[in-house]
C-alpha cells in the first residue's frame, strides 16, 4: 500500500510543479507583449505622462517577480482582477461561464461514455466482422471531421429542417433544467460525436489486446460464451486504459468546447476566451487560459492516479 | 528500381478500397492546389457579383458574403489552407525529429532538459496555448506557422525519441560507434532509416491534426486573415446561410473533412502494412 501512496504523492507533486510552470508561462507570455499593457490600452496617441500614471495604477512599475507573486496571491484568494474591456470583476464573469461549460461537458459525457463503452465492447465481440469493419470506417471518419462541420450538419438537419432542437444555445441562469437541457442538446450531441469515436476505438483495442492472454484461453476452453468472456473476464483487466482514455476525453470535452461554443453562441468559458482574444483583453485571456489549463492538468492528473489505483498488480502486492 | 516500383504497384493494387479512395482524393487535392489559377474561373479576392447569389449561371456554387465566387475561393483555399498546414507539419517534424533523435542518441542532461520542456508544453491544452500566444504576438501567417509548429513538434519529439531509444541500443549502432562514425552519421544513416515507418504514419496523423487546428483557428477568426481564401474562415463568413437550409457553408467544411478522412484512411492502411498487424 505504501508504494501506491508514494506513487500517487509523486504524481500530485509533479502536477503541482506543472501548474506552477504553466502559471509562469501564462504570466510571462503577456510580459513579452511589445510595449506593455498600459501602452496597449491607451494606444499610440497617449502622452508619456498618462502612460506612466496608468502604469503606476496597474502596478506595472514593480519588477516582474513581485507582480507575478501578487498575481498568484490574488488568484489564490479568488481575485482574478478586472476586465479591461468593461471593468467587471473577472471572477464573476468566469464563474457563470465556467458553470455553463461544465454543464455542457457533463451532458456530453453522460451521453457519450455509455455509448462508447457499448460500441467498443460490441466491436471487440464481433471483431473483424462486418459490424466491426463498418464501425472502424465510421469512427475513422468522425475523428477526421472538423467540429464545426459536425455542428453545422446537426444544425441543418435537427434544427433547420426538422426543427427538433434550437440552433442557438443561449442559456441564462434563470432557466429551468429542462429548458437548459433542450438548449444544450445540439452542442452536446456534436461533442458526443467527436469524442465517442476515440473512446470506442480505445475500448475495443484494450479488450482485444487481452484476448491472447492464457486466462482468456482458459475461459474459452471452459466453454464460456464469447460475451461472458469479454464482459466478465477481459473488461475488468482492460479498465485501466479505458478509464484513462475516458478521463482524457473529459479533459478534451472541457477544453475542446471552444469551437462548439462559438458555433452555438453558447455563453461558456471558451466563448469568453475567444471574445477576449479578439478584443485583446489580456487579464481575461490570462485568467481563462489559467482556468482551462488547471482543469486540463487536474483531469490528466486524475487519469494518472486512477490508472495507478486500478492496476491490480499494485493494489494486491505479493 | 524497377523491382521496387513493381512491388509498389502490387501493393497499391492489393490495398483496400478505403486506402485507394484516400490516395485518389489526396491526388486530386494536390493537383487542384498546384493548378488553382488555371482551374478557378475567377480570382481569389475579386468581387464579381451580388452577395449570396444562388448556385448556377456564371457562379457554379454561387457567391459568398461579399459577392466573391464561391467555387474559385474553394479552389484557392486548397492551395492556402492545405499549403500552410503542410509547411507547418514539415517544420514541426524537422524540429521534433532532430531534437527527438538527438535526445535519444546523446541521452544525459540534454535528454532530461528537452523531455521536461516537452512535458510542460504538452500539459497545456494546445488550442488554449496558441490562443494565448497568438494574442500576444499577433496573427500573421508566419506567427501562425511558427506557434503551431513548435507546439506540435512536442508530439513528434515524444514519438521520435521513444522509437529511437530502442534503436540506439542495437548492435549495428554500437558497431557504427566503434567504427568511429560521428553523431550526425549515426543519426541520419543508422537510426533515422529504421525509425521511418512510425514517423511516416505519424506525419499523416500530425498533418490532419495541424490542418484541423488551423481550420479551427481560422473559423474562430484568429487564424488566416482575410482576404486570403481559407476554408475555415469561409465557413464562418457564410454560416448564416445554414439557417435558410442552404448547404453552401458546408462545402468548405466538407472539403476539410474529406481530406482528413482520406489521409486517415491511407495512414490506417500504412500502419497495418508496416506493423504487420492482422488483428
Amino acid at each position: 500500500m505504501d508504494k501506491i501512496l508514494k506513487m500517487v504523492a509523486q504524481r500530485l507533486g509533479l502536477g503541482l510543479m506543472t501548474l506552477f510552470v504553466v502559471s509562469l508561462i501564462i504570466f510571462l507570455g503577456v510580459e513579452l507583449l511589445p510595449g506593455d499593457l498600459a501602452q496597449a490600452i491607451l494606444g499610440q496617441a497617449a502622452t508619456p505622462e498618462t502612460v506612466a500614471a496608468f502604469r503606476k495604477e496597474l502596478g506595472l512599475d514593480q519588477p516582474a517577480y513581485i507582480r507575478y507573486l501578487d498575481w498568484v496571491g490574488d488568484i489564490l484568494k479568488g481575485d482574478l482582477g478586472v476586465s479591461l474591456a468593461n471593468g467587471r470583476e473577472i471572477s464573476e464573469l468566469i464563474e457563470v461561464r465556467l458553470y455553463n461549460t461544465l454543464f455542457l461537458a457533463s451532458v456530453a459525457a453522460v451521453i457519450s461514455v455509455p455509448l462508447a463503452l457499448m460500441f467498443g465492447i460490441l466491436a471487440a465481440l464481433y471483431r473483424n466482422g462486418w459490424y466491426d469493419r463498418a464501425i472502424n470506417i465510421i469512427t475513422l471518419t468522425s475523428i477526421s471531421f472538423p467540429e464545426f462541420f459536425v455542428a453545422y450538419i446537426l444544425i441543418l438537419w435537427l434544427a433547420v429542417n426538422w426543427g427538433i432542437f434550437p440552433s442557438i444555445s443561449n442559456v441564462d441562469p434563470s432557466m429551468s433544467l429542462v429548458d437548459r437541457l433542450e438548449r444544450v442538446m445540439l452542442p452536446a450531441l456534436t461533442l458526443t460525436l467527436v469524442v465517442v469515436a476515440h473512446m470506442m476505438r480505445m475500448t475495443r483495442a484494450s479488450i482485444i489486446n487481452l484476448l491472447a492472454s492464457p486466462y482468456i484461453e482458459m475461459a474459452k476452453l471452459k466453454g464460456l460464451s464469447p460475451g461472458r468472456i469479454i464482459v466478465v473476464h477481459a473488461l475488468p483487466n482492460a479498465l485501466a486504459p479505458i478509464i484513462n482514455v475516458i478521463v482524457l476525453n473529459l479533459a478534451y470535452l472541457i477544453v475542446g468546447v471552444v469551437v462548439v461554443e462559438v458555433v452555438f453562441v453558447y455563453p461558456g468559458l471558451g466563448q469568453l476566451l475567444v471574445d477576449s482574444v479578439s478584443k485583446r483583453d489580456m487579464p481575461v485571456v490570462q485568467a481563462s487560459s489559467l482556468v482551462f489549463a488547471c482543469t486540463f492538468i487536474l483531469l490528466n492528473l486524475t487519469a494518472d492516479v486512477l490508472s495507478i489505483l486500478s492496476n491490480p498488480r499494485l493494489l494486491h502486492p505479493r | 528500381m524497377s523491382d521496387f516500383s513493381r512491388v509498389m504497384v502490387r501493393e497499391l493494387k492489393n490495398s483496400p478500397m478505403t486506402a485507394k479512395f484516400g490516395m485518389i482524393v489526396i491526388l486530386v487535392y494536390v493537383v487542384v492546389s498546384f493548378f488553382a489559377p488555371i482551374i478557378a474561373p475567377f480570382s481569389e479576392t475579386e468581387i464579381v457579383g451580388a452577395e449570396y447569389e444562388p448556385w448556377g449561371g456564371a457562379f457554379l456554387l454561387g457567391t459568398d458574403n461579399l459577392g466573391r465566387d464561391m467555387l474559385s475561393r474553394l479552389i484557392y483555399g486548397a492551395r492556402n489552407t492545405v499549403g500552410i498546414a503542410f509547411v507547418t507539419t514539415m517544420l514541426a517534424f524537422a524540429i521534433g525529429v532532430v531534437t527527438g533523435l538527438l535526445a535519444a542518441a546523446l541521452g544525459g542532461w540534454l535528454d532530461q532538459l528537452l523531455s521536461r520542456i516537452v512535458d510542460v508544453l504538452m500539459a497545456i491544452p494546445s488550442l488554449i496555448f496558441s490562443l494565448l500566444i497568438l494574442t500576444v504576438v499577433g496573427t500573421s501567417v508566419i506567427n501562425l506557422i511558427l506557434v503551431i509548429a513548435i507546439l506540435d513538434s512536442t508530439r513528434v519529439f515524444r514519438l521520435a525519441r521513444a522509437v529511437a531509444v530502442n534503436i540506439v541500443v542495437m548492435d549495428f549502432v554500437e558497431v557504427a560507434r566503434l567504427r568511429g562514425e560521428g553523431l550526425w552519421w549515426i543519426i541520419t544513416k543508422e537510426v533515422l532509416p529504421n525509425a521511418m515507418p512510425p514517423l511516416v504514419a505519424e506525419f499523416g496523423l500530425r498533418f490532419c491534426f495541424v490542418f484541423l487546428f488551423i481550420s479551427a483557428l481560422s473559423f474562430l477568426g484568429l487564424g488566416l486573415q482575410p482576404p486570403t481564401a481559407d476554408w475555415g474562415s469561409m465557413v464562418r463568413d457564410n454560416a448564416t446561410l445554414i439557417t435558410f437550409s442552404d448547404i453552401t457553408p458546408l462545402l468548405p467544411a466538407g472539403a476539410i473533412a474529406l481530406l482528413t478522412v482520406a489521409v486517415n484512411f491511407v495512414v490506417d492502411w500504412f500502419l497495418q502494412k508496416t506493423s504487420g498487424l492482422k488483428e
